[in-house]
């Protein structure tokens, strides 16, 4: 490597490499010395190699909330990407509707996480909550703090209708980044609205995709505040995913699991956005006649 | 399908337009014969491309009919209109390859498979693409993909007319030759009418039969490129045409001769009898390329200074001073250019007068 | 100041951008990049500009080696093909910007700008915005940025490459004439000969092809004697025509049948096979002179360009352009001849180096 011309420029990096450093990386570190050490209390600590890691990678309660996790995962993107793209194609591409549409979904982003948690609290509350009222009166029993599926119904709702939002909105200026001839020439060579959609808009699209299925991925595996305020993890265990596991487990103390936990916590969400993101990045682009 | 006759078309982006800025698209009739070389040449904003859209159907006038033949297709979808056309930015579609690229119009179509095949393979053909048929068209090169643009309007039976918008705009000069040549090939073999739309008049005059030329919305004259060339209608035409364009000299008539600044330039007497009718402004044109520098005075020559002479390889372009004005010469590499003083010759046959911009004579 | 590259290389990953490359442009000097796209163009000016560094060897300025001077003190100036402009900023703004970080006086600013827009055109457009404006007057406005700085070097990326055709024509008559009043080194990059004649006739060119610099020097001189092959193409709109030949017993064959004595630039070569060539310009449907060779051709095509044709003619399996003066209706398939003059043919040996070329003097232009 040459010398950089004016080496002076690396002072301004020097900020942020320190904030990193207090932010991210001794936190990893502080990480990483308790996930091998058994801690009694101050000045007791002994050296536990891998064990922690052992406890945690065989512990039944971790693989129901990893499986757990990842069947929530992949609902998520199962259903807000194509809900996603389907809102951006039906949203008009000029005039005052654009700046309504765009308010109108930017909304949930907005919110507080901990605050949509409770507005779903009141809204699916089946004595005084709009929609456990409304399904009651159908005849559908309703009940998210009572039976686990209608726990699971309601945080997959909650989560879709706070997030759907940021994939449509990838999607839209995915769309209109695309030059008005590609539709042109669609229209004359007679090709149909689902081959414009398969051959121009979804080929074109694949960048913006790429960062929503990465971003609702890893936003949606670390999920935590929201179906904690909601269901607090229940009822039972049906709704503990990853984290909320993680925090019942910090919290009585079990720091050395936790902080193995944690790490291969990390690791599987590394993995994962590694494997997505060269899976889509493959996508459409191998040849085949 | 037979021609193309635009009637009382006009257009404007506006709702309500009112001045006549407003108008893209001034009214204008015109004939588009079938089998024909057209183009459309003008700088940019001129109204081309909303010409162009017209007849493709991407844009519906706001006044006037649309007729393909007998039919009336003003409010026909550009897809039922058996018109194609190629764009500035070639069009493909990434996830295919070449040969689905061609095929996809017939298959939008339900064409059969086999015939599908057969009118590929032809085409590819025709634009020297057989061998790259099986590669993924995103990773052709401009002028490759510019070709498969153009093949998806040629692989349809149907297509009557093909039409083009700048198309050889991101193709590198050497090739635009080649697309050139290919363009007329096929013109010739294929008998289908092809409308190209350009700013770049060596791109049109070479392209074209017939080439109207546009201003402001407006047509002001089509023509072939000889008439374009040796006789334009207007000035706009005579400056647009040609590099350098023509040169213009207001002038006088007294006489029988146009005066320039007080120098007198006798005129042919049919010439000088339209000048003595017309009313308006006039003014004196000339291509550089009919001029020719002289060391001697003459009959019909002006004394001129000479102020800077360009030497571009095969030919010099001098710029000489005739009182004030600004003429250009074009001269042969190999001719000797007068160090100070030359005299301009005008020869009558292709000297113009202009009276308000519209040629007299 | 003056710009050096001693062996100055380029490359990306894998990819060779520029070949090692030596390169001396005098103060002052008005250097013309001629090449096709990819040549590499682009790749030299920001190596020039000091946007990317050299892969190896060391570009000097003044004599001293370029890495030692941050970008910021160069004084370089560049316009792109595209036209770039703060999006914000009035026209005036815009030229001001450069002379507001130089810290110039606000009366001084004003002269300037004013002087600059007027030479451009732009006086009546001071207070538009970009978005307000024509292309040709948006890329003006870059033009006039790049002007305002007083940069020592001056680098133009096809800046006119975007622009409608009779808009190029005026501001490469408006380029010339401001180059010509300049002490900066200017650096024009084109894949147009025509343009590299135009703004460059008077200065020097560099002929590029694939990262590699095939040669350098006066810009008339590198047209009318290309050192090879590939030169000659580059710098022939229309194609050179080229036919396969050899010089045997005093006597020159082309292709398989066309023969002529060897006389002028064409005597001195010695038996072997070769290269020939002649520009379109000097290929003609119409004898022109008593010795002219006559070449009977087929016609394949008859472009008209308003007050050129070109016909496209082929002769036994070669094709040939002819550039003809007037208009010219030729159907397809007629045969016709052309002639050529045996003093307008260039002849390049089997390695593509040129052997004879035309007999051309430098004459000095008679008004400047």
């Amino acid at each position: 490597m040459e010398k950089w011309e004016d080496n002076r420029a690396w002072f301004m990096v020097l900020p942020v490499f320190v904030i990193v450093a207090f932010s991210a990386i001794i936190p990893l570190m502080t990480v990483v010395n308790y996930s091998v050490q058994d801690i009694f209390g101050p000045g007791e600590a002994y050296f536990v190699g891998t064990e922690w890691f052992a406890e945690m990678l065989s512990n039944t309660r971790l693989h129901d909330a990893l499986l757990r996790q990842f069947l929530f995962s992949g609902l998520v993107l199962l259903i807000e990407i194509p809900l996603g793209v389907m809102i951006a194609l039906a949203m008009p591409a000029q005039g005052w509707r654009v700046s309504l549409c765009l308010v109108l979904l930017a909304l949930p982003l907005l919110i507080p996480w901990n605050v949509i948690g409770t507005i779903w609290i009141i809204f699916t509350r089946p004595d005084i909550g709009l929609m456990g009222v409304s399904l009651n009166a159908l005849g559908l029993e309703f009940d998210h703090t009572a039976a686990p599926l209608d726990a699971w119904v309601t945080v997959m709702l909650m989560e879709v209708w706070h997030w759907t939002p940021l994939v449509a909105l990838l999607a839209y200026a995915g769309l209109r980044a695309i030059p008005d001839a590609y539709y042109q020439a669609a229209r004359i060579d007679g090709a149909s609205a689902w081959a414009v959609f398969r051959y121009i808009q979804l080929p074109k699209m694949r960048g913006v995709l790429t960062i929503a299925v990465l971003l609702r991925f890893m936003d949606s595996f670390l999920i935590y505040a929201e179906p904690f305020v909601l269901t607090g993890g229940g009822p039972g265990n049906s709704t503990t995913f990853l984290s909320i596991y993680l925090v019942k487990l910090s919290t009585a103390m079990d720091l050395g699991p936790a902080a193995a936990f944690s790490i291969i916590y990390f690791l599987i969400v590394l993995l994962f956005c590694w494997l997505f993101y060269q899976a889509l990045q493959n996508v459409g682009t191998g040849d085949k006649s | 399908m037979a021609r193309i006759n635009l009637k009382d078309i006009a257009h404007s982006y506006m709702s309500a337009p009112e001045a006549e800025a407003d108008w893209a698209l001034k009214p204008l009739n015109h004939v588009w014969e079938d089998g024909g070389a057209y183009a459309l040449l003008g700088p940019s904003g001129c109204g081309k491309t909303t010409l162009l859209n017209i007849i493709s159907g991407l844009v519906t006038p706001s006044r006037g009919q649309v007729l393909f033949g007998e039919e009336d297709v003003t409010e026909l979808p550009t897809a039922q209109r058996n018109i194609a056309q190629v764009f500035q930015f070639p069009v493909i579609y990434d996830t295919m390859t070449v040969y689905q690229n061609l095929a996809f119009p017939l298959r939008n179509r339900k064409v059969p498979e086999d015939r599908i095949r057969e009118r590929v393979e032809d085409v590819a053909e025709m634009l020297e693409l057989s061998d790259q048929l099986k590669q993924r068209a995103q990773r052709l090169t401009a002028d490759a993909k510019q070709k498969i643009s153009l093949g998806r309007g040629l692989v349809r039976a149907d297509v009557a007319a093909i039409l083009f918008d700048e198309p050889l705009t991101v193709i590198d000069p050497h090739l635009k030759w080649q697309l050139r040549r290919k363009l007329k090939q096929i013109h010739d073999r294929s008998g289908l009418t092809l409308i190209y739309v350009t700013h770049d008049q060596n791109e049109a005059l070479t392209f074209a039969d017939k080439v109207a030329v546009m201003n402001d919305g407006r047509v002001l004259q089509m023509g072939t490129p000889q008439e374009l060339f040796e006789a334009p209608q207007h000035t706009f035409v005579g400056f647009f045409i040609g590099s350098p364009g023509m040169n213009f000299l207001p002038c006088g008539f007294e006489a029988g001769a146009a005066t320039i600044e007080g120098a007198r330039l006798p005129l042919k007497a049919e010439l000088a009898e339209k000048a003595a009718a017309a009313a308006g402004e006039l003014k004196l044109g000339i291509r550089p390329e009919f001029l020719s520098l002289a060391r001697e005075n003459g009959e019909s020559r002006l004394e001129v200074a000479v102020r800077a002479v360009e030497d571009l390889g095969n030919f010099k372009i001098v710029s000489t001073e005739l009182r004030g004005r600004t003429v250009k010469v074009k001269v042969p590499e190999d001719q000797e250019v007068p160090a100070e003083t030359a005299f301009l010759d005008f020869p009558a046959d292709f000297t113009r007068l202009y009276a308000d911009d519209q040629l007299i004579g | 100041m003056s710009l050096v590259f001693e062996g100055v290389s380029r490359k990306v990953g894998a990819e060779t951008h520029i070949y090692p490359m030596d390169l001396a442009l005098e103060p002052g000097s008005l250097n013309v990049i001629l090449g096709p796209t990819l040549a590499g163009k682009t790749s030299i000016l920001r190596l020039m500009a000091g946007l990317d560094k050299p892969s190896g060897g060391r570009i000097l300025i003044e004599g001293a080696d370029s890495r030692g001077i941050p970008l910021r003190r160069r004084r370089v100036a560049m316009v792109y093909q595209q036209f770039i402009n703060y999006p914000s900023f009035t026209v005036f703004d815009n030229i001001a910007s450069p002379l507001r970080r130089a810290g110039l006086e606000r009366a001084e600013i004003d002269r300037r700008v004013g002087e600059i827009a007027e030479v451009l055109k732009l006086t009546p457009l001071l207070q538009r915005l970009p978005a307000e404006l024509s292309g040709g007057q948006q890329q003006r406005t870059a033009l006039a940025r790049a002007l305002a700085k007083d940069a020592d070097l001056l680098l133009l990326d096809e800046p006119l490459v975007n622009l409608d055709y009779k808009l190029r024509e005026e501001l490469r008559e408006e380029l010339r004439a401001i180059f010509r009043r300049r002490s900066a080194i200017v650096v024009y990059a084109t894949t147009e000969p025509g343009e590299a004649l135009m703004i460059g006739g008077r200065g020097s060119v560099l002929v590029l092809d694939q990262g590699r610099l095939l040669q350098s020097g006066p810009t008339l001189a590198a047209y009318h004697q290309p050192a090879t092959l590939r030169v000659g193409a580059v710098f022939s709109d229309p194609p050179m025509n080229l036919i396969a030949g050899e010089v045997a017993d005093g006597r020159a064959r082309l292709g398989a049948d066309i023969e002529l004595p060897l006389s002028g630039q064409l005597a001195r070569l010695s038996p072997g096979g070769y290269t020939f060539g002649v520009r379109a310009n000097h290929l003609f449907v119409a004898r022109q002179s008593e010795d002219d060779i006559a070449i009977e051709a087929r016609v394949e095509l008859a472009e008209i360009s308003g007050s050129e044709t070109f016909i496209h003619a082929a002769h036994s399996g070669t094709s040939w352009v002819a550039q003809e003066e007037g208009v010219h209706s030729l159907g397809l398939g007629e045969a016709i001849q052309v002639f050529v003059n045996p003093r307008h043919l260039f002849a390049f040996d089997g390695e593509g180096r040129l052997m004879a070329a035309p007999a051309w003097s430098a004459a000095p232009m008679a008004a400047q």
